[in-house]
């Protein structure tokens, strides 16, 4: 395995109701695709991306909820140390753009003060056609102005995308990337970086990959 | 909610957590429900509005107290990680390590004839011990050199003795060791809390002295390591391992009701204000069926004490465990204390935390911590909690109630993942293997491998 240059990690997490497209987004962004009709988050719920800003290589660890968000049981552990978070919500479902108010009050309760908050708007497919045309029976819900204006009100970046044509989805991540302040400067980097002498990599030597490639 | 389950699991303590993790790797359906508003049960670690509201309830928590209250992450059950041992094994096989960071304790000390001292943990280190004299550091020397070379399939390691015959009091006297030397070996790495162990046969010990030599061989510093922010990050970690392979988390909520099978004699589900769960199996923690367990008959008392510095004479250290053995002080059980900082994120710059334990031996228990009070010198404050120890009654084989036990007073997890051992055998029917989880990164080169 080689590593070209050294990127700087990110913690993103992605908080949204159940439903909203939030592992789409990832899974468009990560590997450039879209299932339909996608069974709701099993197995793989810690992906990894490198994004290149500029100079800057970000390689963002983006943290899904799982089955924790249905009872609004998210372990603190879950917002810890996150550098950005994605507020996923349905522009066809108003109380999905309610939900997200509520988890961006949560993430200023829980999360660093200097992490980086976009507010995303997703499933932009389902209405692109009516947009421009008559108002009445499109099935857009919550109007790109709702959406603004809570991010202008919480100082969040603003997107509306689609997952499924792949819509704004890499903007999103560009856009927090070059919002994320250089690494050094972070609350987080900071208590990283001070406790840094004498952390152990518990896999360093147990998980090299010949000694646990047994095909049980 | 009317819902089907394989597993419900009560309680999100570190017990519960690891084996509703292990069993949604499994493919087992699970619903982990917890009646208070956080993770970790009794192995939690609170905050600081958490901690008095718990420990002292009548007062408010003090001004003087810095960092804001999610800086303090106070342990309520006083444990470390050995390096080498089970709990470590899980955490790299299920790749919950991915959730966790850990830090080395950065040493281990023993208290003897009224000084303490860094416990040796081999040839070389006993030669330099402030512990013993010159004739007996080299007692010990040729004891630990037994440890490290002895080998069941040659017999010219085994010095004429049988482990699994000869005492452990006989092998120490092989060797001819002292009793405060007996002392520290047993009770600082072996980590028995009494002295029962001299008198049965000597594997066990043997084991254990080589699992806390293993662990010392490892990083370097002492057998232990701890996770940054707390134990209470252990069964987060494991709730989020179960919760990616689709358990359900419902915290901040009560069972309003078990259910029983029609004729009374199976677990059946539980109802609670979001509905009516069904699983033939539930695994809980001893606080949800009381009248389904027993106490163990021991009571442990554990002293969590804030402090503004160093443990004196442990070289400014910022962690470390810290074991008085029973003989030193006339005791039955031994005192342990673990000291931590703000190194390992769990108080503000500039504190420290020592909690303090041990099982209970006479009607004023706060009495019983006063040699420990007096190594740590001045507190700004101290918390005091009387824990009383269970056991499951039955197995649960025959009703589906498959219960844990309460943890225990030992200074480490070993115990711990005994008992998830037992009843993951118990409710899977086979024992625990442990398996290497495909991690992110080869999800990661996969999916690259697409474009």
């Amino acid at each position: 395995m080689s590593l070209p240059n050294p990127a700087t990690p990110v913690k993103l997490v992605l908080l949204g109701e159940a439903a909203v497209g939030k592992s789409s987004l990832v899974l468009r962004f990560v590997s450039n695709d879209f299932q339909e009709n996608k069974e709701p988050t099993i197995g793989a719920a810690f992906l990894t991306q490198k994004c290149t800003i500029g100079d800057r290589t970000i390689k963002y660890e983006i943290w899904d909820t799982a089955g924790q968000e249905r009872f609004a049981s998210l372990a603190p552990m879950y917002y810890r140390n996150a550098q950005a978070a994605l507020v996923v919500y349905d522009i066809t479902k108003p109380a999905s753009f309610i939900k997200a108010r509520h988890w961006v009050k949560e993430l200023h309760e829980q999360a660093s003060k200097d992490i980086t908050i976009a507010l995303v708007g997703n499933k932009y497919d389902l209405v692109e056609s009516d947009e421009g045309g008559e108002e009445e029976d499109s099935l857009r819900k919550v109007s790109i102005e709702e959406g603004k204006s809570l991010a202008a009100e919480e100082n969040l970046l603003f997107f509306e995308t689609s997952a499924k044509t792949s819509y704004n989805v890499n903007d999103v991540f560009i856009g927090i990337g070059s919002k994320i302040p250089s690494a050094s400067s972070t609350e987080a980097a900071n208590q990283q970086s001070h406790v840094s002498e004498g952390r152990v990599d518990l896999s360093g030597g147990v998980n090299n990959r010949g000694q646990d490639a047994c095909p049980c | 909610m009317d819902e089907e389950y394989d597993v419900i699991v009560l309680g999100t303590g570190l017990t519960e957590c690891v084996l509703s993790g292990l069993l949604s790797v499994e493919g087992k359906k699970v619903l982990h429900i917890d009646r208070q508003n956080f993770y970790g049960g009794e192995s939690a670690s609170l905050n600081l509005s958490q901690l008095y509201s718990k420990f002292k309830p009548s007062s408010q928590k003090p001004d003087n107290l810095g960092g804001r209250d999610r800086d303090w992450c106070v342990d309520l059950i006083p444990k470390f990680l050995m390096s080498n041992g089970e709990l470590t094994n899980i955490l790299v096989h299920t790749n919950v390590t991915r959730y966790i960071e850990f830090k080395q304790i950065a040493g281990s000390y023993v208290y003897r004839s009224g000084r303490i001292a860094k416990v040796p943990s081999n040839e070389i280190e006993a030669i330099k011990s402030s512990l013993m004299g010159i004739f007996e550091k080299r007692r010990m020397k040729r004891f630990l050199e037994f440890i490290a070379k002895y080998n069941d399939d040659e017999a010219s390691t085994h010095q004429g003795l049988n482990l699994d015959s000869n005492t452990m009091n006989e092998v120490y006297n092989h060797f001819g060791l002292e009793t405060g030397t007996k002392d520290f070996i047993g009770h600082a790495m072996a980590l028995w809390s009494n002295d029962d162990y001299l008198n049965e046969v000597a594997r066990p010990t043997y084991e254990r002295i080589m699992l806390y030599v293993q662990s010392v061989a490892k990083y370097g510093k002492s057998p232990y390591i701890y996770p940054l922010y707390g134990l209470g990050e252990l069964p987060q970690g494991f709730a989020r391992l179960s919760a990616i392979y689709g358990g359900t988390y419902m915290l901040d909520t009560p069972i309003d009701e078990v259910l029983y099978s029609e004729d009374g004699s199976k677990f059946a589900g539980v109802k609670t204000k979001e509905g009516t769960a069904r699983a033939p199996i539930v695994i809980a923690d001893p606080t949800y069926f009381p009248e389904k367990v027993k106490k163990t008959g021991q009571r442990v008392i554990r002293a969590m004490c804030i402090m503004d510095h160093p443990v004196a004479n442990t070289n400014e250290l910022d962690s470390l465990q810290l074991i008085i053995p029973q003989n030193q002080i006339g005791r039955k059980s031994d005192i342990y204390i673990a000291v931590l900082s703000d190194q390992h994120m769990v108080v503000p710059k500039g504190y420290y935390l020592a909690i303090v334990s041990t099982i209970i031996e006479t009607d004023s228990p706060h009495v019983e911590l006063e040699p420990a009070f007096k190594l740590l010198g001045t507190r700004l404050d101290t918390l005091m909690g009387i824990a009383e120890l269970y056991e499951p009654v039955d197995d649960g084989t025959a009703d589906g109630i498959y219960l844990s036990k309460s943890y225990d007073p030992t200074s480490h997890f070993e115990s711990t993942t005994d008992d998830i051992k037992d009843i993951y055998f118990r409710v899977m029917g086979k024992p625990l293997v442990l398996k290497k989880r495909a991690d992110g990164e080869e999800e990661e080169e996969a999916l690259n491998g697409l474009e």
